[in-house]
């Protein structure tokens, strides 16, 4: 019966899996309204797939985080720092 | 100078968006950073030191990058691009009868541990070249949010784009990002 009960559940007024990915990112902000972020988690209780997708969401997230950065080379910092040094002085 | 340290490899991100080469996005985050020095009377501290060093890269390089082409306000560009109709293909939901809005085709699940997906630096090229080919707005914000972890705040104040806009195109361009992810997983 468990699922029977989540498919009910599902059924509440206004949130399909399709609409439910629409609003992943609000939810991840913080910025559903209470009653729509209990109706969200609600949802994602009782769906794997959208558990799943919420899921990858997160570590998208988490991936794009660890992307290779870029530095400055070596001479534009250089020159930067001697920019910045004459700008203390005169700030003294 | 710590700072330089510190934020230069995001704005260097940020400025590559904009210009051809590594060596003018170098020179434009240098001319920003001598900006900085000789406007921060100019600062006024009602947005972050960050914000403010961030929009005035960001103009910058848009005015560096640009050469005929036209410069569209961002606030109107990033209303035009939050305005695409779903994130999520609507083919991947069922369009009608009983189970109508459901998964038709789920998420395909994908690694265990997804770091492990950064093993082969494919799965990095796949989210890079994902990124190059977000509109642009959408890939200002996921590169500021998502990549170099400046706060909504500060993306919103630099880009002077609605909260609400901000977060509808960080929105459109992870959901671009994810389903990429999927796609090469798929593949793989």
């Amino acid at each position: 019966m468990p699922d029977l009960l989540n498919r009910l559940l599902r059924r509440q007024p206004g949130l399909s899996c399709r609409e439910l990915v629409e609003l992943v990112t609000d939810y991840l902000e913080g910025a559903l309204p209470p009653r729509d972020h209990a109706r969200f988690e609600a949802h994602v209780a009782g769906c794997a797939n959208c558990a799943a997708y919420v899921r990858q969401m997160r570590e998208t997230v988490a991936l794009l985080g660890t992307l290779p950065a870029d530095t400055l080379s070596l001479e534009a910092e250089h020159e930067l720092r001697v920019a910045f040094r004459g700008w203390r002085a005169t700030q003294l | 100078m710590d700072l330089v340290q510190q934020w230069s490899p995001s704005m260097l991100r940020v400025a590559r968006m904009y210009v051809p080469s590594q060596a003018v996005a170098e020179d434009v985050v240098q001319e920003t950073w001598l900006g900085v020095l000789n406007g921060i009377d100019r600062f006024e501290g009602r947005s972050s030191l960050r914000t403010w060093v961030f929009s005035i890269l960001v103009n910058r390089a848009r005015t560096r990058g640009e050469r005929e082409r036209r410069t569209v306000p961002f606030a109107a560009l990033a209303r035009e691009e939050s305005d695409e109709g779903p994130a999520v293909d609507p083919d991947r939901f069922v369009r009608a009868g009983s189970d109508i809005g459901e998964w038709a085709s789920p998420p395909v699940r994908w690694w265990e541990e997804p770091e492990r997906a950064l093993d082969s630096g494919e799965a990095v090229e796949r989210i890079q070249s994902e990124i190059a080919k977000l509109p642009e707005m959408q890939r200002l914000v996921i590169t500021m949010r998502d990549v170099d972890g400046l706060s909504s705040e500060e993306v919103r104040s630099a880009l002077d784009i609605s909260e609400t806009n901000q977060r509808v195109l960080l929105h459109r361009a992870r959901a671009k990002v994810r389903a990429a992810l999927e796609d090469y997983y798929a593949d793989a």
